[in-house]
């Protein structure tokens, strides 16, 4: 399905520039690697690949392929096949906030169509685009496993929950801003207790 | 044995408030070890750990604790597969990829009340002779992700896990794995594929995980909750867990009500709870009052959904639900008022099956993608009366065709649409035909 959902695609691409671990990483890989028993190093696959992106601007490029396959010695087409399979590695740019629309029956149900309404507004972005300025991309995703909070979206590593439009548009306008936001309901309540 | 369980059908009293096992379920109090011992976790784990291992496995099997999954295995008796003395690693994975839509109960464990979960991994795999676990989280989870590391870090300091794990001589290691954006890495054995770093395709059983699992090894795969009311069950015996629901429906369950409910919420209570309660008193009432109420969905996007009529007297548990064509799955409560189109909900769920199929089977990827455009097309009253049969028919080539039950859990949602509200998708149909 969506082909340009950034996570869903399997046009893979180059940055240009060589992709070399960073000292702090170095030390993060060591420590990663240890958790799995000897010989089976492949397990690490998945968390360097979100070291590579977090150190990559939020994305996966060839060159992140190409070093993690050398790293923990598997080929290449392994780590592609991996990281082209999960939906939240990015195999292309993405802005600096990377806003996730929960799409599923139960946000569905209490209204994440006009969540989604407002924020393509807010953002000047359709879904799958990135903004102008790189502010945002904008995707629909499946279910988030926030369901008792509903509607609600991820940003970045954050889920906002309980949203209505007026406080998605506050969210994204205090990003617009360099304000911070809070994270979880936007209505107050404690996780999702019955209140 | 004296004690006398309910048969299931039993009405039920309402749970008290000191048998909910998670006592900071919306985390109120301190989510850490501070909190956790006072919540009476990590009291007598060195105890319970002095038992033999196979009297762990009994007393679990007699609580009657079914697996919190979806599947409402017995846990005790998948403990008991694992094999003995085999000089192997053993392992226990811990599956946290809690991704069915509808369904958000892990999750408040994890970040509430981390400690359960810890203390269960240890209990549960000194009871499998595993000295390893791996709990796999979902990526999208990353701040509970935070919490549980802080956990196992903290746990580790005081000398509860590790080596000589609360001064048991049981060596115990254990450590997190985080997914990355995959319902399909919540079936167990494409968890593993996962977990060894590759794409999470199922694996095709026999053999299965107890014999040949993770790295090749013995393994049991079990729930978060599952694992997480375990050290409770122990400390209270597992006669308290039995006292609690009906029989072979025992203990407390947490339920995620979602969808059309004017309080919508997370919540423990008996295994068994009518669901008419659940709703009215717990999230108080349906959006439009009880007589606006279309449908409700009762564990997660794959049980069949119940019309108004069983709605009303059905019991939230594995055996009363089954026995209405439906089931408990991870008891993630959807409800649907008559605001919203039926037809759309299912659609959407065909969507997510469609989008999650992991491409596998040729019956799944293939079905899942055309039972979804079909659920479009009849969204927007396109499809007529014989094509609702040969949609319907087309579901049950899918069911039971493929590797792992995604194909099942694609089917079901739509089988029980048009058995529920076959005349309304019809009326559609002849709506838009006099339309045009």
């Amino acid at each position: 399905m969506s082909g340009n959902h950034p996570g869903l695609s399997n046009n893979f691409s180059r940055s240009g520039e060589k992709f070399s671990w960073s000292k702090d990483n170095l030390r993060s890989i060591k420590n990663i690697i240890s958790k799995y028993p000897k010989g089976r190093e492949q397990s690490a696959v998945m968390p360097l690949l979100y070291l590579a992106q977090e150190q990559n601007n939020n994305w996966i490029s060839i060159e992140c392929i190409e070093t993690i396959a050398e790293t923990l010695n598997m080929p290449k087409i392994r780590v592609t096949e991996v990281a082209s399979f999960y939906s939240m590695y990015n195999t292309r740019p993405v802005g600096e906030n990377l806003v996730q629309i929960c799409r599923t029956s139960p946000c569905w149900l209490r209204g994440s169509n006009k969540i989604t309404k407002t924020i393509c507004k807010e953002t000047k972005c359709e879904i799958n685009d990135t903004s102008d300025d790189n502010k945002f991309t904008v995707v629909e995703v499946e279910c988030l496993g926030a369901c008792s909070n509903g509607p609600m979206i991820q940003i970045n590593n954050d889920f906002f929950e309980d949203l209505d439009e007026e406080s998605t548009k506050k969210i994204i306008d205090n990003i617009k801003e360099g304000k911070p936001n809070v994270i979880g309901s936007q209505k107050g309540r404690r996780s999702s207790e019955n209140a | 044995m004296s004690l006398v369980l309910k048969k299931v059908g039993e009405v039920q009293k309402m749970l008290n408030e000191k048998d909910k096992v998670f006592q900071n379920l919306h985390g109120f109090q301190e989510p850490f070890l501070e909190g956790a011992l006072k919540r009476g976790s990590w009291s007598n784990t060195k105890e319970i750990l002095s038992k033999d291992q196979n009297d762990i496995i009994e007393l679990v099997k007699s609580s009657q604790l079914r697996g919190r999954g979806g599947a409402g295995f017995s846990t005790g008796l998948k403990w008991s597969f694992m094999p003995k003395n085999t000089g192997k690693q053993h392992y226990l994975v811990v599956n946290a990829d809690e991704s069915e839509p509808g369904t958000c109960k892990d999750r408040e464990i994890i970040r509430n009340d981390p400690h359960t979960l810890v203390e269960g991994c240890l209990i549960a795999s000194y009871a499998i002779q595993a000295t390893k676990c791996y709990i796999y989280i979902r990526g999208e989870y990353h701040y509970e992700y935070v919490q549980l590391e802080k956990a196992i870090e903290e746990a580790y300091e005081r000398g509860f896990i590790g080596k000589n794990a609360c001064g048991s001589g049981f060596d115990f290691d254990l450590y997190v794995h985080r997914g990355a954006g995959a319902y399909i890495c919540g079936e167990e054995t494409a968890l593993l594929e996962s977990l060894e770093g590759k794409k999470g395709q199922p694996r095709l059983k026999p053999p299965f995980p107890a014999g040949v699992g993770l790295y090749g090894m013995p393994t049991t795969i079990n729930n978060v909750e599952s694992i997480a009311v375990v050290p409770t069950i122990l400390r209270r015996g597992p006669d308290w867990f039995k006292s609690i629901g009906a029989e072979n429906n025992t203990g407390t369950k947490i339920f995620c009500i979602s969808g059309n409910v004017n309080k919508p919420c997370t919540i423990e209570e008996e295994m068994g709870i009518p669901l008419k309660e659940l709703v009215e008193k717990h999230c108080d009432g349906v959006e439009g009052g009880w007589d606006n109420l279309k449908a409700i969905v009762p564990g997660g996007s794959s049980t069949p959904m119940l019309p108004k009529n069983i709605c009303e007297s059905v019991l939230m548990n594995f055996d009363d639900l089954k026995a209405n064509g439906s089931g408990l799955g991870t008891a993630g409560v959807i409800v649907v008022n008559k605001n919203n189109d039926i037809a759309e909900v299912i659609e959407r769920f065909a969507h997510f099956y469609k989008h999650e199929s992991c491409g596998q089977c040729t019956p799944c990827r293939e079905g899942t993608g055309w039972m979804h455009r079909m659920m479009q097309r009849l969204v927007r009253g396109e499809i007529s009366p014989e094509q609702i049969e040969l949609l319907e028919n087309v579901t049950k080539q899918v069911e039971g065709h493929t590797i792992c039950a995604l194909g099942d859990a694609a089917a079901w949602p739509i089988q029980g649409l048009i058995k529920n509200f076959k005349s309304e998708l019809m009326s559609k149909y002849n709506k838009k035909l006099k339309a045009s």
